[in-house]
């Protein structure tokens, strides 16, 4: 057992910390009022080896796995949540999916590309009326023998109209549920047939594009079918178990935020002739927050060191994403009643984290889900993976 | 080309500094690369890329130093080498550049490369030393440097104004904020900075004739805390006149 972060994991904080507050910092505020996605953080993080965790170095992986990743992403969601989607949504999501179910040939397509951010990726499940049931979706894919023709639409897809490369996932034996369902790779630059609207009514994550995606007669290549036919369901569950990571980590850094913005505020706010820090229900609060924040971290990191020794870590992966989902509305919901009547104003950041912090109650899993998975585990109805 | 740069592991700038029995207590402070030596290992490693070569980067300092080392080879440096202060009884100045001479004049060097000044004592004198001791030029404050031909061109930063400067290499420049903008060290560079060479070198085996510190440190003080302003009330005219007062007998700058 050891606490310590190794020498190259520091340089990696060090460096990502450095990163998110020279290149990210500055553009907060001007992002989040223009709700602008802004994609040149995207290349910068590609050149630096900031989207290739886990992934082989022959497909341009940076050499490090699961536990560097989520220290990175944590500096980086720490000072901007929305941008915790580009590691998921380029790394976690398409590439290590593909390189854990492509073959040569799509390995060495897509992978690169993704890693290195010349693309943005994305990965597709949810639609209109199938969230948290994976195995109702309707969006069909038809085999024409050479190619498939998908048809359907998806609803919440972040980077959708953004994205160059994707997963889709789509019913290829209808009737069949979760054994009906095959995984696509979608080139989005030269796919005709999708038409995609970009979803501008969020509550939050404003910088971070979501959009729906309509499937007209869309043609997608033989060879662009991602592992088995039918075989879909069983990497989409295997995939987001790893993008879980992205809302885990992003969560816990956000309630890292809150924490810290709360503490300084504390001790500056003078009211009754003391900072209000000094005051016990404050206490309690930042008490409070530190607690939740600390077990949320570890909670990830234990998630990641799983991941990194190849141990089951659905379990912990699920713990990682509730616990830290519920720190961060807490801790934001805290942030703000500390803040006080700045805590409400848009001058400060408390209302940015308090819409960020909401959605990680519904992504990639809602919080009821990962309830139903710790204790599923936890009873012995389903093994952990 | 053989690029040396010379590097100081300082607080980070944004460090709380707190001091412990007189001394500057240096535990939970996060440390970093002196700033002005990044744009030094920016600007080494920019020189590499079009003379070809190699870079070496030196820190004199204690056991943590290796850290600021490791990160410049993070960075792209290739080798590192740290000399180990923890065994020397006092260090001043005199010292650094002494033993940094030393160590310099044993391994090929066209240039090098070190920050205008170090952010914790802010002295400005180690890079000077050092060229003075190894017998070579030195501009200080650069903030542009062409090479061509073994003649280094140096825009240096003087009063109100720029001055450039020639010298024939190898020579002694000191990098002014302005020069570059350092890069980011990569994650495949993290990964490899491991693999590369850090050498420990214990002064003691330099052969230095005199390792005796020039100066002592008498005490070290923080600023007074900032005091809160004062609000003169009363009439214009009034309070025209306490203030001079004031300026003159309290603040005493008039
Ligand atoms: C900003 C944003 C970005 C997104 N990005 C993506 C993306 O990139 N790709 C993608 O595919 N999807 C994405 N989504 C969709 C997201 O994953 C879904 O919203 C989520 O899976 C929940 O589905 P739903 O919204 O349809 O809720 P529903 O499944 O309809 O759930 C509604 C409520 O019912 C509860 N509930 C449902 N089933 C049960 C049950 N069995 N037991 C107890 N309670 C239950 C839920 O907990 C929830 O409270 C995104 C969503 C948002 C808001």
């Amino acid at each position: 057992m050891n606490f310590a972060l190794t020498e190259e994991q520091q340089m990696v904080q060090d460096m990502a910390r450095n990163f998110a507050e020279k290149e990210i910092a500055p553009y907060v505020e001007e992002d989040e009022e223009n709700h602008y996605y802004r994609r040149e953080i995207l290349t910068k993080m590609g050149e630096l080896g900031l989207l290739g965790w886990s992934i082989p170095e022959e497909y341009g992986g940076n050499g490090m796995g699961w536990m560097e990743g989520v220290i990175a992403l944590y500096e980086i969601a720490k000072v901007h949540t929305s941008w915790r989607l580009s590691i998921s949504g380029n790394c976690w999501g398409p590439a290590m999916t593909i390189n854990e179910y492509g073959t040569p040939e799509q390995k060495e397509k897509y992978i690169p590309g993704l890693v290195s951010g010349e693309y943005v990726g994305s990965f597709a499940i949810t639609e209109a009326n199938s969230g948290s049931d994976v195995a109702s979706m309707k969006m069909t894919a038809e085999d024409k023998g050479d190619h498939f023709v998908l048809n359907g639409s998806k609803m919440w897809i972040s980077g959708g109209h953004t994205s160059d490369v994707g997963l889709v996932y789509a019913v290829t034996n209808p009737g069949a549920g979760a054994k009906g369902i095959s995984c696509f790779i979608v080139d989005y630059n030269n796919t005709p047939g999708i038409e995609r609207i970009p979803i501008h009514t969020k509550f939050g994550m404003w910088p971070a594009p979501t959009s729906e995606l309509v499937f007209e007669n869309a043609i997608i290549p033989k060879e662009n079918l991602l592992g088995p036919l039918n075989g879909g369901f069983k990497i989409c569950m295997w995939m987001l178990n790893n993008t879980r990571m992205g809302c885990a980590t992003g969560a816990a850094a956000l309630s890292a935020a809150c924490l810290e913005g709360a503490v300084q505020y504390a001790n500056e706010r003078t009211q009754f002739g003391q900072p209000i820090g000094k005051f016990q229900m404050i206490q309690q609060q930042i008490a409070e927050m530190k607690l939740e924040d600390e077990a949320a971290k570890y909670l990830v990191y234990k998630a990641a060191w799983l991941k990194d020794n190849k141990l089951p870590s659905q379990q912990a992966t699920s713990m990682a994403k509730l616990y830290a989902c519920n720190a961060a509305v807490h801790a934001a919901n805290l942030a703000m009643k500390i803040y006080g009547s700045y805590g409400y104003s848009t001058e400060y950041p408390c209302a940015r984290w308090l819409r960020d912090a909401k959605q990680f109650e519904t992504l990639e899993g809602t919080s009821n889900i990962h309830t139903m998975i710790v204790a599923g585990i936890e009873l012995g109805y389903q093994p952990d993976r | 080309m053989n690029i040396v740069v010379v590097i100081k592991q300082t607080f980070d700038t944004e460090a709380k500094i707190v001091l412990k029995d007189g001394q500057i207590d240096p535990s939970g402070v996060s440390l970093v690369i002196n700033p002005y030596d990044e744009f030094a290992i920016e600007e080494a490693l920019r020189i590499q890329k079009k003379f070809g070569g190699e870079v070496t980067v030196v820190s004199c300092g204690g056991p943590r130093s290796q850290e600021a080392i490791r990160t410049a080879l993070a960075m792209g440096c290739d080798k590192g080498v740290q000399i180990d202060e923890t065994a020397l009884e006092s260090v001043d100045e005199y010292v650094r550049a002494e033993v940094l001479a030393k160590a310099i004049s044993e391994m090929p060097y066209d240039i090098i490369l070190g920050g205008r000044i170090a952010v914790d004592d802010r002295s400005s004198q180690v890079a000077v030393r050092l060229a003075e001791a190894l017998n070579i030029p030195s501009v200080s404050s650069v903030v542009k440097l062409d090479i061509e031909n073994n003649i280094a061109t140096a825009t240096r930063e003087i009063d109100g104004g720029t001055e450039i400067i020639e010298v024939p290499l190898p020579a002694m420049i000191t990098a002014q904020k302005g020069l570059n903008e350092p890069r980011y060290p990569t994650m495949p560079g993290i990964m490899k900075a491991r693999k590369k060479e850090l050498k420990v070198i214990n002064p003691a085996d330099l052969g230095v004739s005199d390792l005796s510190a020039k100066m002592k440190v008498q005490n070290y003080s923080l600023p007074t805390p900032r005091q809160g302003g004062k609000k003169i009330e009363g009439e214009p005219a009034e309070a025209a006149r306490e203030l001079a007062r004031l300026l003159r007998e309290e603040a005493k700058v008039l």
